[in-house]
């Protein structure tokens, strides 16, 4: 990195302890709002303010959007956010007088990130340095741990028992981790079962042409790695209203983690809600989400739904390794025909269907919903989703693929 | 000597680019800081020309590398020409000769692909890894660790410095999320459609033999045609070659010769679902409002 080659730190004495002061602010402010921006960048932040002290503040906001932003959502929210910390003050004085006080005090900015300066003009800084390392999510990702286990609440809990806030908040963060440690678990096993068995006859003489052609060293052949792609369509109807939100949690934990993930919301009609799950920040994806899948009427119609995924969708999202899994308790108000003719031409198209219906947790409770009967034959696996541990069971089934 | 945004403006000008304030800032803090460039955006907002005539501003040479699928060392990096090692060491053999290992690992012998001709270049070139979210996340990994060092090693001939360090524009599409290491590491640009004037400046640039007056319509169209509900929204490559096709057929007003202009837009609706969609009404309903 070119500023930690070189540390200017004429540069950076230059442009002053209160305007570093507000740019450690800036970045800290940022990063409650889900940019991922570490110290490099408050150092350029830090170089940029010094070289267009003069400019005007538009063209700074400019240079800080290029400079801070990393994705589209990023983009799109960084105007408000400038505005928010600057404009009330003015951008230009403060990095105007923070110039005069250029007694170099700012040694704790330096590359080899030395230990923060107690005086008052570090503090701040130091706080951004220090919860550099945390990343920028609140719930972040626990690489290793089962993700179930971080939390009090047992495993087998229906989700719709869970009345306390709080007890539920943390379910759904259980929810998105298990999204996530299963991603890690699931691209593992496949990458152990990739070993080619063929010997690549090309590859192999160019990798022991440094032996003078013995082959020593032998290349396989590997199948061309074609990632498990996971199609999610989930029930939105009001018969699914308690288990909706956890179902979100844990599809937006698997669309930020899989590579190929798509997920769709259906319940009158379908919406396409990928874009919006790619929302890093959990809580607004999900503010995104409830205002694209707002639904016209009651009723659930799967089988319109199906219909219009399989005349729309299918061709792009769908591949021989594909997996869709509809998160649905099968109350459909519409044609279980149309349901079951629907599926069958889905099943031709996917490697797998499987069918998560929370009711299958409740004592008692057997798949005899009209609509329910007309899907049975065309779906691989169905399988209750109604705790957590349900959930994790799931893997299995999906590693197998 | 960073070049400041105005005179990079001026001179993406010249080489036939109309770059808004926000994406000459960028180019600008490149330079400043070092750092590559991350462009997303639509399909065909013109992600690939940002490359092309930053290599123009500069005057270097653009090393293009196209992403996909199973991209790897060899064909990103380096690779050895083995059928010519063979040869020699064959050659050698039987003229008697004895050959030493290190005889048939040197620069003769060696393949050089886009990455490691970028950074061993005097004067900086302008490295585009176009559709970087086309590659494997190993790739991206790999990429990423030359971004920050701009080194690569050699086992058998050691570790490559580089001679100067390339302005590197990355561009995705978004087929799969790019890591955040990367995202970081990098200054970013969202390319949007450009707004009616400045695609009619665009179009003015690319064909100069266009009038005003129809260059300013094709882009109202443009933009109306954008906000109809189509499965692909036509880019800026496609309004040029509509453009092209209107002057062909010598229209000189987009209201003079309706069903033509209808014909024509062959051009930019590239599916039957959005060519069904654009009827000869809507297409006559949008005419209505570019004048």
């Amino acid at each position: 990195m070119i500023c930690c080659q070189t540390p200017d730190t004429d540069v950076l004495g230059a442009v002053g302890d209160a305007a570093l002061r507000r740019i450690a602010g800036f970045v800290s402010l940022l990063r409650q709002h889900g940019f991922s921006t570490g110290l490099a960048e408050t150092q350029d932040a830090a170089r940029i303010a010094a070289n267009m002290a003069d400019s005007k503040p538009a063209r700074i906001k400019s240079a800080f959007r290029s400079l801070f932003c990393s994705r589209a959502s990023d983009w799109k929210a960084f105007d408000a956010l400038f505005e928010l910390h600057w404009l009330g003050t003015g951008l230009k004085r403060a990095i105007k007088v923070g110039g005069s006080a250029a007694s170099s005090p700012q040694t704790s900015l330096g590359p080899q990130g030395g230990p923060p300066s107690s005086r008052a003009g570090g503090t701040e800084l130091a706080d951004a340095i220090e919860s550099e390392g945390e990343g920028n999510d609140a719930d972040g990702t626990e690489g290793t741990a089962e993700g179930a286990s971080q939390t009090e609440i047992s495993g087998s809990v229906d989700f719709r028992k869970i009345a306390d806030p709080d007890a539920l908040a943390k379910a759904h963060a259980a929810a998105e981790r298990l999204a996530r440690v299963m991603r890690a678990r699931l691209t593992r096993r496949e990458r152990q079962r990739r070993r080619g068995r063929a010997i690549d006859l090309r590859a192999t003489i160019q990798r022991n042409a440094a032996h003078g052609g013995v082959p020593l060293d032998l290349a396989y052949r590997k199948r061309k790695d074609k990632p498990l792609r996971i199609i999610l369509l989930l029930d939105a109807s009001g018969s699914m209203q308690l288990y909706t939100a956890v179902f979100t949690r844990f599809i937006h934990g698997m669309l930020e983690n899989f590579q190929e993930a798509e997920a769709f919301v259906f319940h009158t009609r379908l919406a396409h809600v990928s874009s919006a799950m790619r929302e890093r920040n959990a809580t607004r994806a999900l503010e995104r989400l409830s205002l694209m899948s707002q639904g016209v009427g009651g009723g659930t119609r799967i089988g319109e739904c199906l219909g219009d995924f399989n005349q729309w969708h299918a061709k792009r999202v769908l591949n021989s390794r594909s997996c869709v899994i509809i998160l649905s308790d099968g109350y459909d108000t519409g044609d279980p025909e149309r349901l079951g003719e629907e599926l069958r031409r889905l099943r031709r198209r996917c490697r797998r269907i499987v069918w998560l219906n929370p009711m299958m947790g409740w004592e008692g409770y057997a798949p005899e919903a009209r609509a329910m009967k007309a899907a049975l034959p065309h779906i691989d696996v169905l399988a209750s989703a109604h705790s957590l541990d349900s959930l994790a069971a799931l893997e299995p089934l999906l590693a197998k693929i | 000597m960073t070049l400041q945004p105005q005179h990079i403006s001026e001179k993406l000008g010249q080489a036939g680019y109309v770059a808004d304030r926000d994406l000459a800032m960028a180019l600008s803090l490149m330079q400043m800081l070092g750092r590559p460039l991350l462009l997303e955006g639509e399909a065909g907002v013109g992600k690939t020309e940002v490359a092309k005539a930053l290599a123009a501003v500069h005057g270097t040479e653009l090393i293009r590398l196209q992403c996909y699928e199973g991209l790897g060392r060899a064909d990103a990096l380096y690779e050895w020409n083995y059928q010519r090692q063979l040869l020699a060491i064959q050659a050698r053999a039987a003229s008697g000769l004895t050959l030493a290992e290190d005889d048939v690992f040197t620069e003769r012998y060696l393949l050089e692909r886009p990455l490691l001709k970028a950074i061993r270049q005097e004067k900086p070139p302008v490295l585009l890894v176009d559709e970087v979210d086309r590659a494997d996340e190993e790739f991206e990994a790999f990429l990423l660790e030359l971004l920050s060092d701009f080194q690569v090693s050699v086992p058998e001939l050691g570790t490559i410095r580089s001679r100067s360090i390339p302005f590197v524009v990355l561009t995705s599409n978004g087929t799969r999320e790019i890591s955040d290491a990367l995202r970081r590491r990098c200054l970013y640009h969202y390319v949007e459609f450009p707004d009616a004037d400045r695609e009619a400046a665009i179009i003015s640039a690319r064909l100069p033999q266009i009038s005003t007056t129809l260059a300013l319509q094709i882009a109202r169209a443009m933009e109306k045609i954008r906000k109809e509900d189509l499965r692909k929204v036509p880019g800026i490559a496609e309004t040029l070659d509509w453009s092209a096709a209107l002057l062909g057929f010598r229209i000189s007003d987009l209201r003079s010769d309706p069903e033509t202009v209808y014909a024509t837009m062959k051009c930019l609706l590239k599916t039957q679902e959005d060519s069904s969609r654009i009827s000869p009404e809507v297409v006559a309903r949008i005419l209505g409002k570019v004048a």
